[in-house]
């Protein structure tokens, strides 16, 4: 493998979907997060005089049940939704790829009881424990006054549901290294008395980078998911806060058949499901770019 | 085995409650007068160590005198909520996970043996936007169209059959798609097996091929994500059961987690855990039913 990367990029390159979903991603990427600089404010300033309004040539999306211009909202919230789900998607790659490349590298008997635990964990009611996590995480981080209250749900809410999303990634990864542990290059490291650590760090991980790249990518989708069904059950982000999850779940909350709001449901929906379904063309097209499947060196 | 795991879950539930600071018992508005707090703590038994509570009372009192009290619901025991609200949860889930398979299993079959068409592309892409939508939308959308303006079926509640169609559709389409698309990648993938060949050159009809030799190994990919369907199809009728006020466990187990009501938290997780452990068991049996080598191969060794 001389120059893996351009390989990929051309094999990503020739994939429409993938690469037009890249594309909708940089830019609502850009758009969220270089809006911030006017949706800090703009999401949280009430106008009493204009509660509920649809949308019109003054607020282009219309306002929420406070007044609030949902197009600041909606920006503002892709930027924590985003951040939220690359933090999550990130912490579950760390564990996911330092468990599962242990227990194949080491293998035997560590690897039979680790990859158990692993099965047994699949089969736990994750939902519930993401819920107590973000509880009892919250509840320290609050008494501690490290940061503030919406702060800190975020930070735990990223924790908790990196920390229940890792399981497949270990399974991927496990099997990638049981594999590369047989080939001759790695004989070779340890042949020439490199501690393991090293040989895990230095020879295995850089063999690892396909799937690590498209499990992350179909990880965070997830996670943004996972949020929002938390926040329609109460325990998401702290109100003044906003997630697109929060904000369809507070549309949905303020839906009814006589005054039927539409644009607070439709337009954060449309943010969350493009940019989910965009991230999932991404992450098929880079598995298919990587040819995880049958990775080989 | 199963005994173990289930004491770990347990240990590590235990753990995770004991961490959240508060015994949730002071969750008045009003501060409570010192002797009610204690006589409070002894009703739930917070005098005891840690130890003995969590390990021999607590169980104690729920499986065997069933008379373990729920903090936020005073008069009520664990037992009786369970009683009440589990079937509820349970008959929900079980509807969707068996929608969900049949649903997602025959898209899958007809997506596949119609590739490239039209009917294929159209169920791709449903399936995509179905993966990418959350439960509470599609909820939300079904509700109003088909509930609030064709009037076809009651708006919530639970028990006569037609207030159980929306929910058991919401809660089953995500993961009729899931399981879609994996029947249909696998059923691609059985396509190129020499055994394909062999049966159609046999000169068996093409529905035969497709259901008899290309879907029996296609739905392996299948049994193994039942486990964390089940799962997530389980706790996904929190939401459902919000949407159409529908009196199961959901709003049991928000209120009870944002009590740190702990007794109906640990009885919760358990009882999940016991369940799902169970199905999960009863997957892998079904492996053995599937495809004949598992068996054989779990023999030899």
């Amino acid at each position: 493998m001389s120059v893996p990367g351009s390989k990929v990029w051309r094999s990503f390159r020739r994939n429409r979907a993938a690469m037009g979903s890249m594309l909708l991603l940089v830019l609502m990427c850009a758009l969220c997060f270089a809006s911030l600089g006017w949706t800090v404010d703009a999401m949280r300033r009430p106008s009493l005089s204009e509660v509920r309004a649809a949308p019109s040539t003054t607020h282009l999306l219309g306002t929420d049940e406070l007044g609030r211009d949902l197009l600041a909202r909606t920006l503002y919230g892709g930027a924590i939704s985003l951040s939220l789900g690359l933090l999550a998607a990130g912490l579950a790659v760390v564990i996911g790829t330092a468990y599962g490349a242990f227990a194949g590298y080491v293998g035997g008997r560590c690897d039979e009881i680790m990859m158990r635990i692993v099965d047994v964990l699949y089969a736990l009611p994750y939902m519930l424990l993401v819920m107590l996590l973000t509880v009892s995480l919250g509840a320290w981080l609050e008494r501690w006054h490290v940061v503030g209250t919406e702060w800190s749900r975020f930070i735990v809410l990223a924790l908790a549901i990196g920390c229940v999303s890792w399981l497949t990634m270990a399974r991927v990864i496990r099997g990638q290294v049981l594999s590369l542990r047989e080939q001759p290059f790695i004989e070779a490291a340890r042949a020439m008395g490199f501690p393991t650590g090293r040989i895990l760090l230095r020879h295995i991980l850089p063999n690892l980078i396909g799937p690590i790249v498209v499990f992350a990518t179909l990880t965070v989708p997830q996670a943004i998911l996972q949020e929002s069904f938390l926040s329609f059950l109460g325990i998401g982000v702290q109100p003044p806060q906003a997630t697109w999850g929060s904000l369809a779940a507070d549309g949905v909350r303020l839906l009814n058949p006589i005054r039927f709001d539409w644009w607070l449901v439709v337009f954060p929906c449309t943010a969350l499901a493009l940019t989910l379904l965009a991230l999932n063309f991404v992450g098929d097209g880079l598995r298919d770019a990587f040819d995880v499947r049958a990775a080989r060196t | 085995m199963f005994p173990l795991v289930l004491l770990v879950i347990y240990s590590g539930a235990v753990l995770l409650v004991m961490a959240t600071p508060g015994e949730g018992l002071e969750s008045g508005e009003k501060d409570l007068p010192p002797e009610v707090l204690e006589q409070k703590r002894i009703a739930y038994n917070y005098d005891q160590p840690w130890f003995q509570r969590y390990f021999w009372t607590w169980p104690k009192r729920l499986i065997w005198d069933q008379d373990l009290p729920a903090h936020q619901y005073e008069d009520w025991t664990v037992v009786e909520i369970m009683q009440s609200a589990l079937p509820v949860s349970l008959q929900l889930g079980v509807l969707a996970l068996g929608l969900a398979v049949v649903l997602g299993i025959a898209v899958g079959v007809l997506s596949a043996a119609r590739r490239g068409q039209w009917l294929d592309q159209l169920s791709v892409g449903l399936c995509l936007v179905g993966v990418s939508l959350p439960t509470f939308v599609v909820g939300a959308v079904l509700l109003i169209v088909v509930a609030l303006w064709l009037r076809v079926v009651p708006v919530g509640g639970w028990g006569r059959p037609s207030q159980t169609l929306l929910p058991t559709i919401t809660l089953a389409l995500p993961y009729a798609a899931y399981i879609a698309r994996l029947t249909r990648s696998a059923m691609l993938d059985a396509f190129s097996e020499d055994y394909i060949r062999t049966a159609r050159a046999k000169g068996l009809s093409e529905w035969r091929v497709l259901l008899d030799h290309a879907l029996r190994n296609a739905l392996l990919p299948v049994l193994s994500y039942l486990g964390p369907a089940a799962a997530a199809i389980f706790t996904g009728s929190f939401v459902v059961e919000k949407i159409f006020t529908i009196p199961g466990m959901g709003t049991h187990v928000v209120e009870s987690i944002n009590n740190r009501d702990q007794s109906l938290i640990l009885a919760t997780v358990m009882v999940y855990s016991v369940f799902l452990a169970s199905f999960n068991l009863i997957v892998d049996v079904l492996y053995g039913v599937v495809d004949p080598r598992i068996r054989v191969g779990a023999r030899t060794t």
